[in-house]
């Protein structure tokens, strides 16, 4: 009966979106104010009836009603209740159900903050954002219905939760990365509203610029998580892995930083205002393209759903029609907008334009990388795949790039351009940075017996230096020129604290493989190995019980010289409904160090193949991460002078 | 000038929609094996619940499907029936139990039923490991003479067994009569 209720409140909210989507034109058909009045009253019913549907589906997990095939698919009675909820969105047809519950969030979110915009562009938006879940909410009912029945004889148990989602990361990492992907879909609302009305004012992208930024700084959060999960949860020690499930959020996000970055010239300089709409256009486009890829079954990855060529046309014309009639409609009525003049020499303008244009390649990098296997197949090039070497190889000289001129933006100013006060700004800091990174890395290497002289160490330091002290000397002149409002702007406090956020990360990324050890042993419980001035004994073995696993645990000792430092438990479950083998590692942490174990393969009687790393600095690369989705959160509540 | 650059966009994103949907077509999932033309690599193993060693020189005669299979793959699960009702039909499958238990998976074939004509035990996945198995469950189709002709990673379903293996798998029988 429940699962009815869930399946009749998406087909009411199907109804729901096709009022939305109808009513703004028949205000432009009669000029009747009604029809623009209604527009909020419909996003909140929409809204409720997506709410109500998914609480309905939350609501047959924790009844166990196995007659639901989704459910009976995704949950199992020895599920721990906080899993059952999880497992909501665990797989494709939940997952989709989050994705609109988050959309009509967003839609409603438009319906009742769009008061700086006029009701018409506004019911513009919506229309937009009724397409889209018009779109999706097809997609749902036709092809991939979580309510479905399994008839006549339902099932006394259900196959469980994958155990990998099994996890508290697992389970606020989708809403997060949804709150971002789906976010983007305003400023794409807004960019389409802005073409069909053939301008845009200030006001406006100064209205449109926090909801950006909230939605990017979720994006950043949810990638952060994302990343963070892998390490502890994978076992492979490892936190990026160019899989294309993971380009796929991150195409969207450089995107989206870019347009954060050119928004702000829009909107402060009246410039660059295709660039901007393009660029909204693009990050939703992106989001858009990710979900086909994830869903369509056409690339490999670990993290993709379950394949079905049927919902991957459907996912391909809905990218077609969204990303092809917002681009077509981009070609032909772009023209149109207007744009000041772009005011010439070194100005803050000019580097975040050459920002956008580094975001972009990166971008455009990650995109050729990830679909090239397709292509390669194809065109019958043969079956390859693109790792690790091709993407860091542009990564990590074109995040250097991007390290260099934040820095130079900061002694910049908007407007004006004055290249030899820029550079005498930057002299200090630049020598401060290069000397003191020199002698670091040097120090690092005559004092510690573990690490020696490493080139990626000391270009990272120096990029880190520079992004700070280049701050810390714009503090400064604010402070000495007494324009302390600036500093208390939420927009240049943002800034400031994802800039941090962002200098260290690249901390993180950089110490972290320039100075990680791992080893790859056989051991048999009481030996005991060296690594990076620790001593690690293989204690004991333990079989052990949990709620839903069965599990082989090796309990290892850490010594520093004779002194017990402390103990990790790494372990290799079996989950009793019977899927592969998972495996839980052993960390222990000091945020300035990782000592990682895990468990590989039983050998033989005794022995264990065994995994040891020590990685320094590896905290600092989510600690960063979300200081970065901080810095974006706080920028949302600058509050905009008209 | 301005126009072609406000078109760039659409014409970048109509190529890749043509890759996407080329690729819809395009089944990831066939990674052609290395060993296709070859014969099964040599073992000596013994088979599920019996004493008798094995070799690959008791799996020639005849063409069968050899089927990778283990308690703790879920997916075979979901493939067992299929294989029931393919032994059903007369169709020869072999099973190659992998880095499975050995009491777990003679009660499991107990409880769901045994199309197999017998399982080859493989607990430490020596056989599985030179046949290029990464996973279960996967079926090899092997001729009268023991070479493979042709490998399925994945479940073996209906649709799969009648545009992958069933012509095959026939021809190779009448090419023995």
């Amino acid at each position: 009966m429940i699962a009815e209720i869930g399946q009749i409140s998406l087909i009411l909210a199907l109804c729901t979106c096709v009022l939305m989507l109808v009513t703004p034109i028949l205000y432009t058909q009669f000029q009747n104010g009604i029809w623009l009045r209604l527009s909020r009253p419909l996003a909140i019913n929409h809204l409720l009836l997506i709410l109500t549907s998914f609480i309905c589906l939350t609501v047959c997990f924790l009844i166990d009603d196995f007659s639901v095939r989704y459910v009976a698919q995704n949950s199992n009675t020895l599920l721990p209740l906080v899993y059952k909820v999880s497992a909501v969105w665990g797989a494709h047809e939940g997952s989709l159900l989050l994705w609109m519950l988050v959309l009509g969030g967003w839609t409603a979110g438009v319906a009742f903050l769009g008061s700086k915009i006029s009701a018409k562009f506004r019911s513009h938006m919506l229309s937009v954002l009724a397409i889209i879940s018009l779109g999706f909410l097809l997609f749902l009912i036709f092809t991939s219905n979580p309510f479905e029945r399994i008839l006549p004889i339902a099932p006394e148990e259900g196959g469980d939760l994958n155990p990998l989602l099994q996890d508290f990361g697992l389970i606020i990492h989708p809403p997060l990365l949804y709150m971002g992907y789906v976010g983007l879909a305003v400023p794409f609302a807004f960019a389409i509203a802005v073409l069909i009305s053939g301008t845009m004012e200030k006001e406006y992208i100064a209205w449109c610029r926090p909801w950006i930024n909230i939605a990017w700084a979720f994006l950043t959060a949810g990638i952060t998580l994302g990343s963070w999960w892998a390490y502890y949860e994978l076992g492979w020690g490892g936190w990026w892995f160019w899989d294309p499930v993971e380009n796929a959020s991150l195409m969207p996000w450089l995107i989206a930083t870019a347009l954060m970055h050119s928004s702000s010239v829009t909107e402060k300089k009246g410039t660059i205002v295709t660039w901007t709409i393009l660029l909204s256009i693009a990050a939703f486009s992106l989001s858009l393209l990710g979900t086909f890829l994830v869903r369509s079954g056409v690339l490999t990855s670990v993290h993709a759903f379950a394949t079905d060529p049927e919902r991957g046309v459907f996912l391909l014309v809905m990218l077609a029609l969204f990303v092809g009639g917002s681009l077509f409609l981009f070609a032909f009525k772009g023209h149109k907008l207007a744009s000041n003049q772009n005011a010439n020499g070194w100005t803050r303008e000019l580097l975040l334009v050459i920002n956008n244009m580094l975001l972009v390649s990166m971008t455009i990098i990650v995109l050729i990388g990830t679909l090239y296997p397709l292509v390669s197949d194809i065109l019958n090039l043969g079956k390859i795949s693109v790792g690790p070497p091709y993407f860091d190889f542009f990564f990590v000289p074109t995040t250097v790039a991007l390290a260099i001129f934040m820095g130079m933006s900061a002694s910049s100013r908007w407007s004006t351009s004055n290249l030899s006060e820029s550079m005498k700004r930057v002299i200090l800091p630049l020598v401060i940075c290069l000397i003191s990174s020199i002698f670091v890395v040097f120090a690092i290497e005559a004092f510690s017996r573990n690490y020696s002289f490493s080139w990626s160490a000391l270009i990272t330091f120096i990029a880190v230096l520079w992004i700070f002290l280049t701050l810390i000397e714009d503090i400064h002149l604010k402070l000495r020129t007494k324009m302390v409002g600036v500093i208390k702007n939420k927009s240049f406090l943002g800034m400031t604290v994802a800039h941090c956020g962002l200098a260290i990360l690249i901390l993180g990324v950089g110490l972290s493989s320039a100075y990680s050890t791992q080893e790859d042993l056989r051991m048999k419980p009481g030996s005991s190995t060296y690594i990076s001035g620790y001593r690690f004994n293989f204690r004991e073995l333990n079989e052990i019980e949990g709620p839903n696993y069965s599990a082989s645990q090796g309990v290892f000792d850490i010594y520093v010289g004779d002194n017990l430092r402390g103990s990790v438990a790494p372990e290799k479950r079996r989950y009793f409904s019977g899927r592969d083998v998972m495996t839980e590692a052993g960390i222990r942490t000091n945020l300035l160090k990782d000592i990682y174990i895990s468990l590989g393969e039983p050998i033989n009687n005794n022995e264990w193949s065994v995994r040891l790393y020590v990685k320094p600095m590896v905290r600092f690369i989510w600690i960063g991460g979300f200081l970065i989705a901080v810095g974006g959160i706080i920028a949302s509540f600058n509050r905009r002078k008209s | 000038m301005k126009k072609i650059l406000l078109s760039a966009p659409i014409i970048f994103f109509l190529l890749t929609l043509g890759f996407l949907y080329r690729g819809l077509e395009n089944d990831p999932k066939h990674l052609p094996s290395a060993l296709i033309g070859k014969n099964i690599p040599t073992f000596e193993l013994r088979t599920l619940d019996a004493e008798n060693v094995l070799t690959q020189e008791q799996l020639l005669g005849q063409p069968f499907l050899l089927n990778v299979w283990a308690t703790w793959c879920y997916a075979c699960r979901i493939e067992h029936p299929m294989l029931v009702e393919l032994s059903k039909r007369g169709v020869k499958i072999i099973g190659l139990n992998y880095k499975d238990q050995e009491s777990l998976a003679g009660d499991w074939l107990d409880d769901k039923g045994d199309p197999y004509i017998f399982s080859i035990f493989d607990p430490d996945g020596k056989l599985g490991f030179d046949l290029g198995v990464y996973g279960a469950p996967e079926t090899y189709l092997v001729d009268a003479y023991g070479i493979i002709m042709h490998k399925r990673v994945g479940v073996l379903d209906e649709r799969i067994w009648q545009n992958e293996f069933k012509d095959k798998y026939y021809a190779l029988e009448n090419a023995i009569k």
